[in-house]
């Protein structure tokens, strides 16, 4: 999920105070662990997003197995990435985002998966291979996935504009909908759609391309109602505003709160945008790595996989559980409209590390 | 106050109590919005849909939500007795006793209400990975974060604000009645448990209800300390906010809210059975240790 970045900051820290404990910890051997498909090695401990499983799941995979399963949850990867780091934390999987899952790696929090014990990995679509925080998928397993885009609502803008940023960027469209646009509130995203109009990577750590990428925001500055996260979806379904840049899952679940969910649509520009994927990875230290390798390939069976998606209302990586999504789901998940430049023109936010802070500099001088 | 400083019907004292309706609606309105929107019958806060009581009907039969409270409740009600006793002993040496290191002992019992909670947090997390693996390398001992790691944690910020509250009401006790009744021979023992302990009883019930109040609302301590099976309510109840506020954490809130005030007035009734004084300085140092 997305991450804020005070969250990014209080990682930093945190994570410079665990260094010191890190450097005394014994050598962990870069070995898979030797489980059999369906093995139980005890009971299972997982640490998830709060209400991202559902609790009849959480049982019938107990029932099934033998074996007692608890869920505890978190409210950001920053918070979650130092109590795995220490070691010592009881935990047998957890569900660390993209960017998050190349921290852990380069930090040996995770173990090497044992993919022997995990056959129904091939459930999982050609979308999600190559990703750049695990290229290899040796590490980490897609859990559920989601999209930032665009939110419009066809009863003011109509269903003739074109699917692209520059209904937010460009003053000749956007300036006739001055006012009852938002923008994210957050520097990686709304300067990463304005990179991605303007032709660039979403990552990338060029100060000039930043720069464009900031005037942009600074123009567009006029004609936004609101830079806001967390009411996007709210604010336009009250017709607040009209276009509303937001998360999938966010605008998706809104959308059929109203009345007539028909008459919003909701797309991620032809130009591109942000792809996010949580996953699955077993702590370096988990008690129990073999019922957390079960339990990774119960999640990935077909109909496992839909039921997941059919409580969380995200959409699923598994390419198999998608005959089994509600049909509301499904038309949206499966919509090519709803990703018109393809999978391809989609990116995964990364961590830019010491180039994080140009980002919440340029966001802050943009949004003045 | 006003009244009596300043004439009857001056600019003065309309302007001052203007000022402070303002600043109890300031500080009231969002309780009485939030309040008012757990009853709302629309998914949305902040556009009303007619009333409801489904969502705190969505509160009781929500699991984790039952779970997560109960572990809370626990947490609270176990590290508020250990932290009082402690607490309490240590007011009692620090106000009734001289003896080496004492002002650095006094000082440091101030630490765990100055320091900021990420740091208290990070400590204890730090406290208990090593720990656990020193016990497994030194006494092969299988432990595993969890209640227990929690409840420590508790008592190790509650003791200082029992020890602070407690120590408030020693100061304010007239020592020659134990001088009095050693004189009349009772022992140590008697002359604590029969003229000390009811002449701070308030004091520590106070102390009591204030340790019971920060556990409650405990967050970033809680989330390092914890461990499997171990969610507290209001851990639980940051992580959802994470899909978006509905009005079931409205609901929630306001029964955290409920919870907190009986405390809080609880706290201040017996904090000022005999003084003002120490309800003061407790109100502020509350504030300040939950961030308020």
């Amino acid at each position: 999920m997305r991450p804020t970045p005070m969250r990014r900051l209080l990682a930093v820290l945190v994570a410079m105070t665990l260094l010191a404990a890190a450097c005394a910890g014994e050598e962990e051997s870069a070995v898979a662990a030797d489980c059999e498909v369906g093995q139980t090695d005890g009971d299972l401990n997982l640490y998830n997003w709060a209400e991202y499983i559902d609790p009849d799941l959480v049982d019938a995979f107990a029932a099934e197995h033998g074996i007692e399963m608890t869920v505890d949850v978190y409210d950001s990867n920053e918070a979650m990435q130092p109590i795995i780091s220490a070691g010592n934390s009881g935990y047998d999987l957890i569900v660390p985002s993209d960017y998050m899952v190349a921290i852990l790696i380069a930090g040996e929090d995770i173990q090497l998966l044992n993919k022997d014990a995990i056959p129904n990995i091939a459930n999982i679509s050609a979308d999600f291979s190559d990703l750049v925080y695990d290229p290899a998928g040796d590490y980490s397993v897609p859990y559920q996935w989601g999209t930032t885009g665009l939110a419009v609502d066809t009863a003011v803008v109509g269903t003739d504009f074109p699917r692209s940023w520059s209904i937010v960027f460009d003053p000749s469209f956007a300036d006739q909908y001055a006012g009852r646009i938002s923008l994210l509130n957050d520097p990686r995203e709304t300067l990463g759609a304005a990179l991605k109009y303007l032709g660039y990577s979403l990552n990338t750590t060029d100060t000039g391309e930043l720069e464009e990428a900031k005037e942009l925001v600074s123009e567009a500055r006029g004609r936004v109602a609101a830079f806001d996260t967390d009411q996007a979806d709210e604010l336009l379904t009250t017709g607040e505003t009209a276009i509303a840049h937001g998360y999938s899952g966010d605008m998706f679940t809104q959308f059929l709160e109203t009345d007539d969910p028909s008459r919003y649509v909701y797309f991620v520009p032809e130009e591109g945008g942000t792809r996010w994927i949580d996953n699955m990875a077993i702590p370096h230290d988990a008690p129990n790595p073999c019922t957390a390798h079960t339990f990774i390939n119960w999640i990935l069976d077909a109909e496992n996989g839909a039921a997941l998606s059919n409580y969380n209302y995200y959409s699923t990586p598994n390419a198999a559980a998608l005959d089994g999504l509600e049909q509301e789901l499904l038309d949206f998940v499966a919509d090519p409209a709803v990703i018109p430049g393809g999978v391809g023109s989609l990116e995964e936010i990364q961590d830019t590390g010491d180039f994080e802070i140009n980002y919440t500099d340029a966001f802050i001088e943009a949004v003045g | 106050m006003i009244g009596r400083t300043a004439r009857p019907g001056s600019v003065t004292a309309w302007a001052l109590s203007g000022t402070a309706w303002l600043v109890y609606a300031f500080f009231y309105a969002p309780i009485v919005l939030l309040v008012l929107f757990s009853f709302s019958d629309d998914r949305n806060v902040g556009r009303w849909g007619g009333f409801t009581l489904s969502w705190y009907e969505q509160f009781i039969d929500h699991s984790q939500l039952q779970n997560s409270l109960w572990v809370s409740i626990r947490v609270a009600l176990l590290s508020t007795v250990i932290s009082v006793v402690l607490g309490t002993l240590a007011a009692l040496a620090l106000e009734r006793f001289r003896f080496r290191g004492q002002r650095v002992f006094d000082a440091l019992l101030y630490l765990p209400i100055i320091i900021p909670d990420v740091t208290m947090a990070v400590m204890m997390l730090l406290f208990f990975s090593e720990g656990i693996r020193i016990a497994e390398l030194l006494f092969g001992l299988d432990l595993t974060k969890g209640f227990t790691t929690i409840t420590i944690s508790h008592i190790a910020f509650n003791i200082s604000f029992v020890s602070v509250v407690v120590r408030a009401r020693l100061s304010g006790m007239n020592e020659q009645l134990e001088e009095a009744a050693l004189d009349l021979y009772a022992n140590r023992w008697r002359s604590f448990r029969y003229v000390t302990l009811p002449q701070i009883a308030p004091g520590i019930a106070g102390g009591a209800l204030l340790a019971l109040t920060l556990s409650l609302d405990d967050v970033v301590v809680t989330q390092f300390a914890s461990g499997p099976g171990s969610t507290t309510l209001p851990v639980f109840v940051f992580g959802m906010i994470r899909r978006g506020v509905t009005p079931l954490i409205n609901a929630v809130s306001v029964i955290m809210l409920a919870a907190s005030i009986v405390l809080v007035i609880l706290s201040l009734a017996t904090q000022r059975l005999r003084t003002g004084e120490t309800g003061r300085t407790l109100g502020a140092r509350m504030r300040r240790r939950s961030g308020r």
